[in-house]
């Protein structure tokens, strides 16, 4: 005790000196001195020892009560250029699927891509995306991607696997390559085609096969047929004034649909009366363009021809049919009166005469040229993909294929069920399968190659127009994945070449000027200027071809309905099977998630006696399959649709053994279905997950629509239809506006409903998906949610989409319930949610009219607990616990970023500086985001439109977010008939 | 006349009577009779309940608020419906108590003491709720205004932070009431009890009661002073409950009537559940001679008045979502009527406004056993009326986009009968250990008490 005493003073209080000399005391401080003072110190006697280290123990448990992480610090060697913590970096590459190339700008995250945007200079994207793009980046970081090369399932190194190749190879060299066989996706990777081109010159008696499902053999038989050569046909949407898509989803899917979309929507604003376009759409399964027509007629695929061909005959396009119907009149009269102005599109899953006759109606009304453009095909191989594979399934049949090295896709779950590849590939001596995951075809190959994510390698891919881009890595595989290029480097003796080497050697002599300039040119813009494909002018054939099949095909058994096979909207092909922010996704129409359904009319459906989540058996040409019944108001009657994509037997955790394998039933001759389908009800029901429960609107003015003479006529439609308070009923004082009033307004007219919005939402703000359970019992958690709504007759609907994020209401409701003042007004006007202080009452969800708030029920972000998720999440958003009430920020942390740097150069964040991620995505510029201070923003001007109104603005909320009311463009012609038919 | 007719011919005590007999006959329940087989049996169910509801709320904790059924439109179910509930079966103990008291009923004396203890009971279950119900029920405390480091209130203008106030004050002062009403009776079960242990608890808890006139004294003022403060206390708690729907937005919530129509479905479910355990305790631990035919009457009564406010709550409440104009109220109405809650509705019309009728007859209002029937079903009625309130209001609300359905799991149900289960075995040990009749109280009804007129006048000042 007594030495305690001692020692306190001098631990505890401050000595306080005035000269050096004090501080050091009587005589010099020795090294001796303070080592004496040490051994003094160790002087202590055994139990005082104890006693300190109890309590130093004690003190060192007390740090225990919060979980730190380990990080180990390691400081960079070499510190990286350009890099600066917390700043991120964006760099230009791009996505393709099926051969084109959108351009994309991935932010990188201390070297991490957390967030991709669409490339503005590419002309694919103009700055838009779409779902699949912004969800690319979750494929990258999927927790279920193979991480290694395996043999027979067992683990082998990269140079096993090579001096594998190199004996196949030798074996095939012998024979001039005769036994080799390669099977890729489209290829539109000029790099990679010269590399296979240059391949089977060194081995002529090699074969390249490409196959994959959602191919458009279709549309190169079109257009050969049309051109006499397959060429691409580019769409000038911009310059076309009446539009008629023959079952084309052009708005949705395809080459260039991002910016067709663009095109389209910048031409339906009411304001602009001359340049406001019109589309009518013919198709059987309702897709986002026929929900964009403004006429739509639901007719068979099978039916599609003939209207055609009676389109055709009225304009001159070949001989007249007998009694065309008044819809057929309508749009020929309406394209006859818009020579070189109109454009009629057919679906890449019609048949090649269906294609011809689209050629044909736009030559004879003088469109090639203006509205259609024809280049070049993009994909280096326009061959039929389905004789392609035949032909593959016959020689590996007959034994002819030693070696089958397939560089990508999923053959043996997309090959057609009549072309049976997977019990050919059995026969095959050597199987090697690329791929990112390991799938239904890895299990056939006796060795996986994991690939490279395209955000991990070097390539090169080729617009819609034949634009070049040169594909760069955001980061070294995280698996040590190879890309193709590296692989056939290896087929040809080069293992040791890396794709970046065999890119830049493509490119060397191709691009203009000082190679190293133009090739960093080349990556910084993310295009290769000057590649794009000149319009070729090709002799028109402008009469309709022969009518074939469909006198020829016999009327299919009675009852019998049509089937449609289309590739799912949200998982495409079946790749993005294991993608959990696409399999959430509502499909843009249906608003299912995490399964197909066959889609039935409601007519069909009543006939059949089915009610939404019936099982039924399919049975189509010998096949069966079973597949739950989802009525879709608008599909066309006595016929159904089935996605392919789903039914993945080796998908990964999440995408494995759910939804219906539509490839089951799909044959090689009608790969996008044909009649003669049986339903048969099997009893059982199987639950589906939708984000929509109810459909139709009940009679309140949500979204507000009127025609382009109703609008002349009363400009302020949207308001007359409900009473609005004067801003100033009330009382209480209005909030002070500071230096900014952030607001958005989101033009209904031109919201496609396509989705990629919410994915962009979803990315950027660390968005849980939560799974099919949690989303059938109404936990989804986007944040941006795009409500669809029918209006009219089921059997032909208008419909109609909404975004909603949160409403940012200046007068919130959600804001006075919380008892702990979790969500508060700033001062900007943003309805900010303080996660740290919400309890979790939800009581702030409850009062939100708009139902905007989203809950996390469960934990749902121990999705990012995988170490691969954990890269995916954008650190500048916080993740969320369990217990949490979250919502749209209109992307806050992009509001605070502008404010710094405007802070920083002193002066206001200028209008368009920030852009929400929803906005970014949207391909048809449907949402605007800026201040509402600032007199001259685009979000003010818009704001100002007649036709700008509050959602739900009755209730005194005064939303931030308001929309622009739909105007429509029907042909008055049709128009009246319609409004007699409903 | 055939109220002065009942109460002329039917005590609120039977004859016969002294003192000691009374005292006799209620202490022996908690001191000398053997504990029945039936008490086993009711406090063993009770208690099981009460572990399957631990149970349920461990699995809550520890996975989160999923394993109930809420979800995105519904965001309040089972918890908030059985909290109102609750806390409405928790009127009636001290309106009996209180407001009786004030207006001199002196036949609320024979079920005051079972009646606060319901009340005490009920309202620890719907205190519960409020904090199981939050996401994250560790965090309940910021609820209340603390100083703390993050210098942060509550948020006042929140109904819930009323709530705070006027459900731990009520629990306060019913609390204070019924221990305050104990005191003389703890002292009598002090002074006869045999074992040593009873002894000293008993003796602690009577707080030194001796019995002299100072005692009596202060002792009578300070139930008054009590009764005076507990009697706003009825009107406001439910009140500020039904604040938490009528400050909200949406339709079926936003209304002003809700106040005085929850007050009265608050006393008209207490009653019903005071009669559903008064009847039953009567007979099996032979208290006919204490709480008799006159009590159920007068309960009946009062069940058939409340019923009625009730019923007129449900009608304007119906008559304004017409009147008002608004598409959304009158969608909201009918929504309930023909919608897929159709069932819970029209159950409550007929739980809550066919049913009193009944009461209309004497002979109902006689008879026990149907009694018991109608207040069992008035307390399923008042549970519907509260889940036709907070769950076909939330599920369709203002965008057919939103709307949802709402499903309880087994965890909700687990909770819900586990809080039953809970106020059984609370109810079983307190007739088991306290006394369920006030024994002084009950003395003064008995003839003797009144030989001695002046003693009566002093009490009455």
């Amino acid at each position: 005790m007594n030495k305690d005493k001692q020692l306190l003073p001098t631990y505890e209080r401050p000595q306080y000196w005035r000269s050096l000399e004090e501080l050091r005391g009587p005589g010099l401080v020795t090294e001796r001195d303070s080592a004496a003072a040490l051994a003094d110190a160790a002087g202590l006697d055994r139990r005082e020892l104890v006693k300190y280290l109890g309590v130093s123990f004690a003190m060192a448990g007390l740090t225990a009560c919060t979980r730190q992480p380990t990080e180990k610090i390691v400081p960079y060697v070499r510190q990286p250029e350009e890099i600066i913590p917390g700043k991120p970096l964006f760099f230009a590459t791009a996505m393709s699927l099926s051969g084109y190339a959108t351009g994309l700008l991935v932010e990188s995250h201390m070297g991490r891509p957390t967030k991709a945007e669409g490339n503005p200079l590419h002309p694919a994207s103009l700055g838009a995306t779409d779902a699949f793009s912004q969800a690319a980046l979750y494929d990258l970081y999927d927790p279920d991607r193979s991480q290694s090369i395996t043999f027979l399932d067992e683990i082998r190194a990269w140079p096993a696997f090579l001096s594998a190749i190199r004996v196949a190879l030798e074996k095939a060299r012998t024979k001039k390559g005769d036994g080799l066989h390669i099977l890729t996706e489209t290829v539109g990777s000029p790099t990679l085609g010269a590399q296979l081109l240059a391949l089977l010159r060194d081995l002529p008696g090699a074969r390249w096969h490409q196959w994959e499902p959602n191919n458009r053999d279709r549309v190169w038989a079109g257009a050969a047929a049309a051109f006499g050569q397959p060429v691409e046909t580019i769409l000038r949407v911009d310059r076309a004034d009446v539009i008629l898509s023959l079952d084309a989803d052009f708005l949705a899917c395809g080459p260039g649909h991002l910016r067709s979309v663009r095109e389209f929507s910048a031409r339906r604003r009411p304001r602009d009366r001359q340049k406001f376009n019109r589309l009518y759409a013919v198709e059987s399964t309702p897709s986002v363009t026929g929900a964009c027509a403004d006429h739509r007629l639901p007719l068979r695929a099978w039916d599609v021809e003939a209207f055609a061909r009676s389109v055709a005959g009225l304009v001159g396009a070949g001989s007249a049919a007998q009694a065309p119907s008044d819809f057929a009149k309508a749009v020929a009269e309406d394209l006859k009166s818009h020579r070189g102005k109109s454009l009629v599109i057919a679906g890449d899953d019609q048949p090649a005469p269906v294609q011809a006759l689209a050629h044909a109606i736009n030559a004879a009304l003088g469109n090639v040229g203006q509205t259609l453009i024809t280049t070049d095909p993009v994909p280096v191989r326009t061959e039929s993909q389905i004789d392609s594979l035949r032909q593959l399934v016959g020689d590996m049949d007959k034994g002819l294929v030693d070696t089958l090295i397939i560089l990508g896709g999923n053959p043996t779950f997309t090959a057609p069920a009549d072309v049976p590849f997977a019990h050919a590939l059995e026969k095959v001596g050597l199987r090697i399968h690329l791929g990112t995951h390991q799938d239904e075809t890895s299990a056939h190959c006796h060795w996986h190659v994991p690939e490279a994510h395209f955000l991990e390698s070097w390539s090169d891919a080729r617009a819609f127009d034949g634009t070049a881009s040169i594909v760069q890595p955001l980061i070294a595989p995280l698996y040590r994945g190879k890309t193709p290029h590296e692989i056939l480097a290896a087929l040809s003796d080069q293992p040791e070449r890396t794709s970046h080497e065999i890119v830049r050697d493509y490119w060397r002599d191709k691009l203009s000027g000082d190679f190293e300039s133009a090739w960093r040119q080349a990556l910084h813009d993310g295009v290769i200027a000057g590649t794009a494909f000149s319009p070729k002018a090709l002799a028109v054939w402008k009469s309709a071809p022969p009518s074939n099949a469909s006198a020829a095909t016999p009327e299919t058994a009675a009852g019998s309905l049509e089937i449609r096979f289309r590739p799912d909207p949200t998982i495409y092909d079946g790749r993005f099977a294991n993608n959990g922010w696409l399999q959430e996704l509502p499909k843009p129409i249906s608003k299912l998630t995490w399964d197909n359904a066959v889609m039935l009319a409601p007519q069909t459906a009543k006939r059949l006696a089915l009610t939404n989540e019936d099982v039924v058996k399919l049975e189509y040409r010998g096949r069966s399959i079973e597949a739950p019944v989802w009525i879709q108001p608008g599909h066309v009657e006595d016929a159904a649709t089935l996605h392919f994509g789903y039914g993945r037997t080796r998908a990964g955790q999440l995408g494995t053994r759910i939804g219906s394998n539509a490839n089951a039933l799909r044959t090689a001759d009608a790969p996008a279905g044909d009649r003669g389908l049986q339903i048969t009800k099997t009893g059982r029901t199987y639950s589906l997950a939708t984000t929509q429960q109810h459909d139709v609107m009940e009679g309140r003015a949500l979204v507000r629509s009127a025609t382009l003479e109703e609008f002349e006529r009363q400009p302020k439609f949207a308001h007359e239809i409900v009473e609005e308070p004067e801003s100033d009923l009330t009382m209480y004082s209005s909030f002070p506006r500071q230096e900014y009033a952030w607001a958005m307004a989101i033009d209904l007219n031109a919201c496609t409903g396509c989705n990629a919005c919410v994915v962009a939402c979803q990315a950027e703000n660390n968005i849980p998906f939560v799974g099919k359970d949690q989303v059938s019992r109404g936990r989804a958690m986007h944040w941006l949610r795009v409500d669809r709504y029918y209006s009219g007759s089921p059997d032909n609907p208008t419909t109609h989409h909404q975004p909603l994020p949160c409403m940012q209401c200046e007068n919130a409701p959600c804001e006075l319930v919380c008892p702990v003042g979790a969500t508060v007004h700033s001062a900007e006007g943003l309805n900010d949610m303080v996660y740290n202080r919400c309890v979790g009452t939800r009581y702030c969800g409850n009062n939100c009219p708009y139902k905007v708030r989203h809950f996390n029920f469960y934990h749902y972000s121990t999705k990012f607990r995988a170490p691969s998720m954990r890269m995916l999440a954008n650190p500048d958003v916080t993740v969320r616990w369990r217990g949490v009430m979250e919502k749209c920020t209109y992307c806050v942390q992009r509001i605070n970023e502008a404010k710094i740097t405007a802070e920083k150069q002193d002066r206001r964040v200028r209008d368009g500086e920030i852009v929400t991620a929803c906005q970014q995505a949207c391909p048809a510029e449907a949402i605007v985001f800026g201040d509402l201070a600032d007199s001259e923003s685009r979000v003010v001007r818009r704001k100002a439109s007649p036709t700008n109104y509050s959602l739900l603005g009755e209730l005194g909320t005064r939303p931030r977010t308001t929309y622009l009311a739909e105007v429509g463009n029907p042909n008055p012609a049709l128009a009246a008939a319609e409004s007699k038919r409903s | 006349m055939s109220d002065r007719r009942e109460s002329r011919y039917v005590p609120v005590i039977q004859p016969g009577h002294t003192f000691a007999s009374v005292t006799d006959k209620i202490s022996s329940i908690v001191l000398s009779r053997r504990t029945p087989r039936f008490w086993v049996v009711g406090f063993g169910i009770g208690f099981a309940l009460t572990l399957g509801m631990l149970y349920a709320i461990g699995v809550l904790f520890f996975r989160g608020i999923g394993v109930w059924g809420v979800n995105q439109p519904v965001g309040w179910g089972f918890a908030i419906v059985n909290f109102v509930w609750w806390i409405g079966i928790g009127h009636a103990g001290t309106l009996i108590s209180a407001i009786l008291l004030l207006l001199r009923q002196e036949w609320r004396t024979s079920i005051n003491r079972f009646a606060e203890a319901m009340t005490l009971f009920a309202v620890a279950q719907a205190g519960l709720y409020p904090i199981l119900h939050l996401g994250r029920p560790w965090l309940a405390y910021w609820l209340l205004p603390y100083p703390n480091t993050m210098a942060l209130w509550p948020q006042w203008r929140s109904p819930l932070v009323w709530d705070v106030f006027a459900v731990s004050t009520y629990a306060t002062v019913s609390l204070l009431f019924w221990y305050v009403g104990l005191i003389p009776d703890l002292a009598t079960l002090r002074d006869r009890a045999r074992k040593k242990t009873a002894q000293i608890i008993y003796g602690m808890l009577a707080m030194g009661w001796r019995g002299s006139a100072m005692h009596w004294h202060r002792y009578e003022m300070a139930y008054l002073l009590l009764a005076g403060i507990a009697t706003p206390l009825v009107v406001s708690v439910h009140t500020v409950v039904s604040f938490d729907f009528t400050i909200g937005i949406i339709p079926g919530w936003h209304s002003t009537i809700f106040p005085p129509y929850f007050v009265a479905g608050a006393i008209y479910g207490g009653f019903a559940m005071v009669l559903t355990i008064a009847i039953p305790l009567r007979s099996l631990y032979h208290l006919e001679d204490f709480v008799t035919l006159r009590h159920l009457r007068n309960m009946a009564k009062i069940l058939l008045a409340t019923g009625l406010i009730v019923g007129y709550g449900y009608m304007i409440e119906i008559f304004m979502s017409w009147y008002s104009g608004s598409p959304y109220e009158k969608y909201m109405t009918w929504n309930r009527m023909t919608g897929p809650y159709w069932p819970a509705f029209w159950g409550l019309m007929l739980c809550n406004i066919v049913t009193p009728q009944f009461l209309w007859f004497r002979a109902i209002r006689s008879s026990p056993l149907g009694l018991w029937i109608i207040a069992l079903i008035v307390n399923v009625g008042m549970w519907l009326e509260r889940f036709v309130i907070v769950v076909t209001s939330l599920h369709r609300d203002f965008l057919p986009s939103s709307w949802g359905m709402y499903f309880p799991t087994k965890f909700d149900w687990m909770t819900y009968v586990g809080t039953i289960g809970f106020f059984v075995a609370l109810f079983f040990l307190f007739i088991r250990f306290l006394p369920m009749i006030s024994i002084f109280e009950m003395r003064t009804l008995v003839p003797e008490a009144e030989l001695a007129p002046a003693d009566a006048e002093r009490k009455e000042q």
